[in-house]
């Protein structure tokens, strides 16, 4: 075993795995203040990225500068799909009835934008994708870098949101039982169509730092949001920092097994590893229980 | 009684002569149903992958099918019958294929099938309608493993996949030993149509005395490649040779090996650097494309007449250059000609018919070359050869010797430099 293989690939598995923790931020605040699993969080990464390639391409916006816009867009995007489609969601199939619409919006997202973009698969250019520095032998891709400093920008900020703000604390309160916290005078509905908006807007830069790592197309929102689905399952349904811890573990192991072993087994170990901690901790590994049983 | 037997004779004449009239009637009607019929449209059931991992290659056979039954519908249709693409999108699913096939022959009831995109959907797709007696000609199933299923159904228009990698194997190998690549890495997807091109010419190279650094494979639906690149980074191969099916995958191992600062003398991707304009606009333009190299069988400077048709054709229709063409395209367009062919040669649309012309020996001629099949539906005429970047323009370069083939540009040239 190359031990530098063995650096790069812990390496690759922080970096990349916090961009992955970002992208499943919004799925995980979303079912934990609105037990709504959306399944639209793949397709709206690759939204998020698409905008940032439109940016680039029509009006040669840095990709960096670009999220000063995509990411507002992305809000209202998300404010607009809760009140069309999630927020008329009622009663005790409401969990389960999301996961029909929210696959509904995905279908519909994806088939705009194989009409506005084609099928063919598009890759975010700047001049610093390609670049790196390197630490001894190890090389640090300067976009990996900057995707993990903006996923823990992005994913601090929602923490001080949540823990620091009123506004926090109304989300903190839905989060716990929704029928109380309207009972002393929150707005549920008004916190569920924000939550959302922020869910859907922090996509903006998780599908900018996808866009540029990786080519992609709309369809490329399948392979997304089935391991978007297993981290916040690994990390817990509604914890910010289980969905961090999980997304790096989960690309972690996957590269660290790809270098010890072999790439063949790299999905399976995380499974193995995923199906471990939910027969220890059903609810994952910072999930609560209890929040769910209201 | 033979007044009643004249009356019989004669009520038997009449109810004769009116047969004979009612069967001149419903056979004039018959005739004129023919007739008609003549100009009535041919169906062909098509599944391709419109979304999906393999919507890109989906869409050019799309292109590829399109320009076809555009071409022949100008030229009279099959038998005088125009041609109408009856095509269902299986979203790259194996399942999906196969229900596809299943609802294009049972309940559209088209005439014909041509194939799916790539050797993971033909196979389940080749099983599906042999099931109905139907013959699936196609273009992107050419793996061992759609062969060795023992259909009598399948037919490849394409080059068999196993030994696409060989003129680069005999090209590596006929180097001076001082230019020679001293090291190589194997890293492949685990598809039906990349593992046995990669397995096939590994002993040669080994033969050869290049050292194997790194031989690895990685599962299909793998999303990030970055550190399987870095690991092939890391182990330094002068030469990498990559199973993959398509653009993200290739263009993903190029972005990581110059993230890491490493550029091999020699890099060849089994599939997606034959996919013209997509691929380049994917890996940042020719300055990164350069010096790629990828086996196939056709490419857009091909110099047989009909796929300079076909290329104009395309250019004209879609814009591009001829080196921008997907070899897919060509692929497809070659299963709409070799079926044309079946077609004319037995007079109808009988697939029994069609399957036992197809597996006479008889050569046909297609964009890609000549196509004769063996008893196992391959392809067993057509030239392996490997295609590169050079520049802006996609050029043969093996096998050496060959008319039409240039000197490889070799070492390749670092990342931004092409």
């Amino acid at each position: 075993m190359n031990a530098i293989a063995l650096l790069s690939a812990a390496k690759d598995g922080v970096l990349t795995g916090s961009v992955y923790a970002l992208m499943a931020t919004g799925l995980t605040l979303v079912f934990g203040v609105m037990d709504i699993i959306n399944i639209a969080q793949g397709i709206l990464v690759i939204l998020g990225a698409y905008l940032s390639y439109a940016l680039q391409v029509h009006w040669h916006i840095d990709l960096f500068v670009g999220l000063l816009i995509t990411t507002p867009t992305m809000f209202i995007v998300g404010v607009v799909i809760e009140r069309a489609f999630i927020g008329r969601l009622k009663g005790p199939e409401k969990t389960a009835m999301s996961i029909l619409v929210t696959y509904a919006v995905s279908l519909l997202i994806e088939g705009a934008l194989n009409m506005i973009f084609s099928v063919n698969d598009v890759q975010l250019q700047a001049s610093y994708v390609s670049k790196s520095f390197a630490i001894g032998q190890v090389h640090f891709g300067f976009i990996y870098v900057a995707g993990f400093i903006l996923a823990a920008v992005l994913l601090g900020s929602l923490y001080v949101m949540l823990y620091r703000t009123r506004f926090g604390m109304s989300v903190r309160a839905s989060l716990a039982d929704q029928a109380s916290a309207a009972l002393v005078g929150i707005d549920v509905r008004r916190v569920s169509t924000i939550t959302f908006g922020i869910g859907v807007a922090v996509t903006a830069a998780g599908g900018m730092i996808y866009g540029a790592t990786n080519s992609f197309n709309a369809s490329s929102s399948y392979d997304l949001i089935s391991r978007l689905l297993t981290i916040i399952v690994l990390g817990g349904m509604g914890s910010l920092g289980g969905a961090m811890l999980a997304g790096i573990a989960m690309v972690f192991i996957g590269d660290v097994v790809g270098v010890v072993w072999s790439p063949v087994w790299s999905t399976m170990a995380y499974f193995v590893v995923l199906v471990l901690v939910l027969l220890w901790r059903p609810q994952g590994l910072f999930g609560r229980a209890s929040a769910r049983v209201a | 009684m033979k007044l009643g037997n004249r009356r019989y004779l004669r009520a038997l004449t009449a109810t004769a002569l009116a047969g004979v009239s009612m069967l001149t009637i419903v056979g004039s009607s018959g005739a004129s149903a023919r007739s008609h019929a003549s100009a009535s449209p041919v169906k062909i059931g098509i599944s391709l992958s419109l979304s999906g991992d393999f919507s890109a290659d989906g869409q050019a056979f799309q292109q590829g099918y399109q320009l076809w039954a555009a071409d022949i519908n100008r030229a009279g249709g099959l038998l005088g019958h125009p041609v109408v693409l009856d095509i269902k999108s299986d979203a790259s699913s194996p399942t999906q294929v196969v229900t596809n096939y299943q609802a294009l022959i049972s309940n559209d009831h088209v005439a014909l099938t041509f194939g799916p995109f790539s050797s993971l959907l033909s196979l389940p797709a080749a099983k599906a309608v042999s099931r109905y007696g139907y013959a699936l000609v196609e273009g992107a199933g050419g793996a061992p493993s759609v062969f060795q299923a023992g259909l009598k159904n399948v037919f490849d228009v394409s080059l068999p996949v196993a030994d696409d990698l060989m003129p680069f194997a005999k090209w590596v190998t006929s180097l001076p030993a001082s230019q020679r690549p001293k090291t190589v890495a194997f890293v492949t997807s685990n598809d039906p149509f990349t593992e046995p091109q990669v397995t096939t010419i590994e002993p040669l190279l080994r033969k050869a005395g290049m050292k194997v650094v790194y031989n690895k494979v990685f599962p299909a639906e793998v999303t990030d490649y970055t550190s399987i690149a870095d690991a092939v980074a890391a182990a330094k191969p002068q030469a990498v040779v990559l199973g993959s099916v398509d653009v993200p995958t290739v263009s993903a191992f190029m972005q990581a090996f110059e993230q890491s600062g490493f550029s091999p003398k020699a890099f060849i991707a089994t599939g997606g650097p034959d996919q013209g304009a997509t691929f380049l606009k994917a890996v940042g333009g020719v300055k990164n494309a350069s010096g790629m190299m990828v086996p196939n069988a056709w490419y857009g400077g091909s110099a047989n007449p009909l796929s300079k048709t076909m290329v104009a054709e395309y250019v004209k229709k879609y814009g591009g250059t001829a080196s921008q063409v997907s070899s897919d395209v060509a692929e497809a367009y070659s299963v709409g000609e070799v079926m044309a062919q079946a077609v004319k040669a037995t007079g109808g649309f009988n697939n029994k018919k069609i399957m036992a012309y197809l597996h006479s020996g008889a050569t046909l001629q297609s964009v890609q070359g000549p196509v004769r099949f063996n008893g196992l539906g391959e392809n067993v005429v057509p030239t392996a050869f490997t295609f590169q970047w050079q520049g802006a323009k996609f050029v043969q370069v093996n096998p050496a010797g060959d008319p039409n083939s240039v000197k490889v540009l070799y070492p390749k040239p670092a990342w931004g430099k092409g």
